[in-house]
């Protein structure tokens, strides 16, 4: 029976509009199966990719990887032994750029976020400020590194307390890790305002109507809420800190030391440095070849870790946050 | 134009002169001119947008936190003045508490709830403090649900028992005034009893002063009503005489819902 | 709704001034129901109309059947719409009224009932002023169930104020009635009928004075009940 337009179906429906819906569910079916099968390619070629650069490192890297390449120093002009000196070195650093940076990168989220006026151009200029301190070059932080902490501040300090002898005033863990702290600035501050704003109003309006001071409500109520956040931060801080090479470049890292770094002056050893001069100075590429994969490996499983760390902190935040209290 | 009747003979605990706020250049509510009677229940009823809940805030300087909030007015609580040159709105908001619409306890214990008041206040005996923690919660008639739990997540009680656990952090530094912005608005018909019950409670050694905008509330429990209207005091008496025969007539067409 | 106290303007729940105006027009037909009633008993008295008074025996039926469905309607109004200033006063007035206007139906059936027992016999006397009181009475009555209806406060004062000639009159009647009683024994049962006619309108007096006092309470919020007897010192 040929369907007239205005024909009324069984259920008492127009014909021409049931065939009209079946044509749009017709069409969204193809736009569906469309971006379907688009996000699952962009997720392959994502997972390739990443999947190439591991089979990679993994392939060779690993048979060089035991307890004792992790415990030993290098031997032999880099082409035998470990590198417990640059695992070393790194934490070093990441300790001292942690302590030196996570303070003041939470104390000035603290000040945008709570105390300074949404209007006044200060806090307009120490945003814009932040934002394009993200911005900056990797090397162009190591050159700053270089040209403030090492050779003026580091110069000055001689000149004061040592009579001129050099000491700070060469590379030195505390420069590089000063330099990487002010380059993991931006991430310290975003992170700790993200949390600082996910502690919701009422809390804090319940504090002060109790008669708290602002200082009181921020230290007892909003931080302690905002903690986690902040822990975010400081992972993703750390994990850019242990990874970077240019910073460290001028400020402080050393292709080979033979002894640990003992002292706030001394050059360290890092993995990621260790793995650019392994691959650009080496005398026996063969022999380091091995090495260089696995530091490397070294390297991407600590960002790894610690960049899952921070997500799965992160999720367990959101987790808590329903109706934003915690 | 505003109005004062029924100012009652004994001194009264809060007197509000002339008071007027302002959000830039608007005006939100004012000028006011108000005497609270002390140990004894007041309700400030009107519209959404009247302006009650800003003058509410306004009696415990909450409103400065608003940027761009200014006001002109005085206000005093036993004669002293809570504005002023060198006035310390931390000292005032000690001697005027509040308990807010929505139930907010710090994610922490019952009696780190309770306790926080104190322990900002400088009181850090533990022994101390725990009876002072029981005392505001027996105030708060929440103690005998509570007294074994109180170092449990004060997130896991009940929403009525967590606004009576607000009362109760907020009856833990003793002040003279209690200021409440719609304390039931959020909580089921037996919760809101249980919070009315214990408002008849209080307000024999507190003054209340409660915003709500169910009318029949106020008429159960305040002893005196004050009517909001656009930004105005449109009338204030005792509540048996604004609900029986209202002076101003937007009072009565309010109240009866000829309007609102 | 009933005129006069508060603005003009209507609920804003349409529901709840549908039953507001339901409640005047039942009040309004219950008054004019009672008024008719008291009329026609007295026509029945002057006129020795036994048939009239039958007639008006009988209407008490509906005034009663009208009291109890205002009783009931301001009983759902107040458990459902919770009234407060104006109209909790309208409506507990209503209550009061509504009891006031039955006894008066009451009274009126009463007259009737003795109306048919007066005109079992001749007439003891000519009435001058039986009549007269009977007026008043009937006058105070429109005047009060006009009154409220206004919400005319001045009206329904100066019904309160006429009482005093009612009760002056009933005086007089009773004086006059005891005589009769007095000179001959077979006047008794007529002079009783008579003297208990008059106090009957005496009554219905009363119970116009109530309705005008409530009428006060209910536009200014007022009470003036028992004016000087209350023993505290007032005199309103």
């Amino acid at each position: 029976m040929t369907a007239v337009p205005h024909a009324i179906t069984a259920d008492g429906r127009s014909a021409a509009l049931v065939r009209a819906n079946a044509r749009r569910t017709r069409g969204n079916l193809v736009a569906d199966g469309a971006l379907a099968l688009a996000s699952g390619a962009a997720l392959l070629i994502v997972l390739a990719i990443l999947a190439i650069i591991l089979i990679d490192v993994v392939r060779n890297g690993a048979p060089r990887l035991s307890w004792a390449f992790l415990t030993e120093a290098p031997r032999d002009g880099m082409t035998a032994g470990g590198i417990f000196p640059a695992i070393v070195g790194m934490v070093e650093m990441v300790i001292l750029m942690t302590l030196a940076g996570v303070p003041v990168g939470v104390a000035t989220a603290i000040y945008l976020h709570e105390y300074a006026s949404p209007v006044s151009p200060i806090t307009r200029a120490i945003r814009i400020a932040v934002a394009n301190l993200a911005g900056v070059p990797s090397i162009v932080f190591g050159l700053f590194g270089l040209g403030f902490f090492v050779q003026f501040l580091g110069a000055g300090v001689d000149k004061l307390f040592f009579h001129g002898q050099k000491i700070y005033g060469q590379p030195a863990m505390i420069w590089a890790a000063l330099t990487m702290a002010v380059l993991t600035l931006p991430v310290v501050i975003v992170a700790t305002e993200e949390a600082l704003r996910a502690v919701p109003r009422e809390l804090r309006e319940a504090s002060l109507a109790l008669g708290a001071t602002k200082l009181q409500t921020v230290m007892h109520v909003v931080v302690p809420q905002a903690a986690p956040g902040i822990l975010t931060g400081t992972i993703l801080a750390v994990s850019r800190g242990a990874g970077e090479v240019a910073p460290i470049l001028f400020t402080g890292a050393a292709y080979f030391l033979p002894l640990l770094p003992k002292h706030l002056w001394s050059q360290f050893m890092s993995p990621s440095y260790h793995v650019y001069v392994l691959s650009t100075q080496s005398p026996d590429v063969d022999a380091t070849k091995p090495i260089l994969y696995a530091t490397v490996l070294v390297l991407l499983a600590l960002t790894f870790t610690l960049n899952i760390a921070a997500v799965v902190v992160r999720a367990r935040i959101r987790r808590r946050l329903p109706g934003g209290v915690g | 134009m505003t109005a004062v009747n029924g100012v009652a003979k004994p001194e009264p605990k809060l007197k509000v002169r002339d008071l007027t706020v302002y959000y830039g250049e608007k005006k939100a509510v004012g000028p006011v001119t108000l005497d609270i009677v002390g140990q004894h229940v007041t309700a400030l009823i009107g519209p959404s947008g009247c302006g009650k809940s800003t003058f509410l805030r306004s009696l415990n300087r909450m409103n400065e936190l608003i940027p761009g909030c200014r006001i002109e007015g005085d206000v005093r609580l036993d004669g002293d003045p809570i504005y002023g040159q060198g006035i310390d709105p931390v000292a005032v908001r000690r001697r005027i508490g509040m308990v807010f619409q929505r139930s907010n306890p710090f994610p922490k214990s019952i009696l780190e709830n309770v306790a926080y008041g104190l322990r900002i206040g400088g009181v850090n005996d533990s022994r101390d403090l725990a009876a002072r923690v029981e005392r505001a919660l027996s105030q708060a008639a929440l103690w005998e649900e509570v007294k074994d739990r109180l170092n449990d997540s004060a997130l896991g009680l009940s929403g009525g028992q967590q606004q009576r656990l607000c009362i109760a952090r907020a009856l833990a530094v003793e002040p003279e005034v209690l200021l409440m912005d719609e304390p039931a608005s959020a909580l089921d018909p037996i919760a809101t009893a249980h919070i009315e019950e214990l408002i008849n409670e209080l307000s024999e050694n507190y003054t209340v002063v409660i915003v709500t905008h169910n009318m029949q509330q106020a008429a159960r429990v305040a002893d005196y009503t004050a009517f909001f209207y656009l930004g105005e005091l449109v009338e204030f008496d005792r509540t048996d005489v604004l609900f029986t025969k209202p002076t101003n007539s937007r009072t009565e067409d309010y109240i009866t819902g000829r309007f609102g | 709704m009933i005129r006069g106290q508060s603005s003009s303007r209507e609920h804003t729940n349409r529901e709840y001034e549908l039953e507001l105006r339901r409640l005047r027009e039942q009040l309004l037909l219950m008054g004019a129901k009672v008024e008719d009633l008291i009329n026609g008993s007295i026509r029945a008295l002057i006129d020795r109309d036994s048939e009239l008074a039958e007639q008006m025996i009988a209407a008490d039926r509906k005034i009663n059947q009208l009291e109890i469905a205002i009783d009931e309607l301001c009983m759902q109004v107040l458990a459902r719409r919770q009234p407060v200033a104006s109209d909790l006063r309208v409506l507990t007035t209503a209550l009061k009224l509504v009891t006031d206007l039955e006894r008066i139906g009451d009274l009126g059936v009463n007259i009737s009932e003795r109306v048919l027992e007066l005109n079992g016999e001749p007439p003891l006397k000519p009435y001058v002023d039986i009549p007269n009181m009977s007026r008043e009475v009937q006058e105070m009555l429109h005047e009060a169930l006009d009154a409220f209806v206004a919400a005319d406060v001045e009206r329904a004062q100066r019904v309160i104020a006429r009482d005093k000639n009612v009760d002056a009159y009933y005086t007089q009647i009773f004086r006059e009635l005891l005589t009769y009683m007095m000179e001959d024994p077979r006047n008794i049962f007529r002079a009783t009928r008579l003297q208990s006619i008059a106090k009957y309108l005496e009554r219905i007096g009363d119970h116009a004075t109530n309705l005008g006092e409530l009428t006060v309470f209910m536009v200014k919020g007022k009470d003036i009940r028992h004016a000087g007897k209350l023993g505290d010192g007032t005199t309103t």
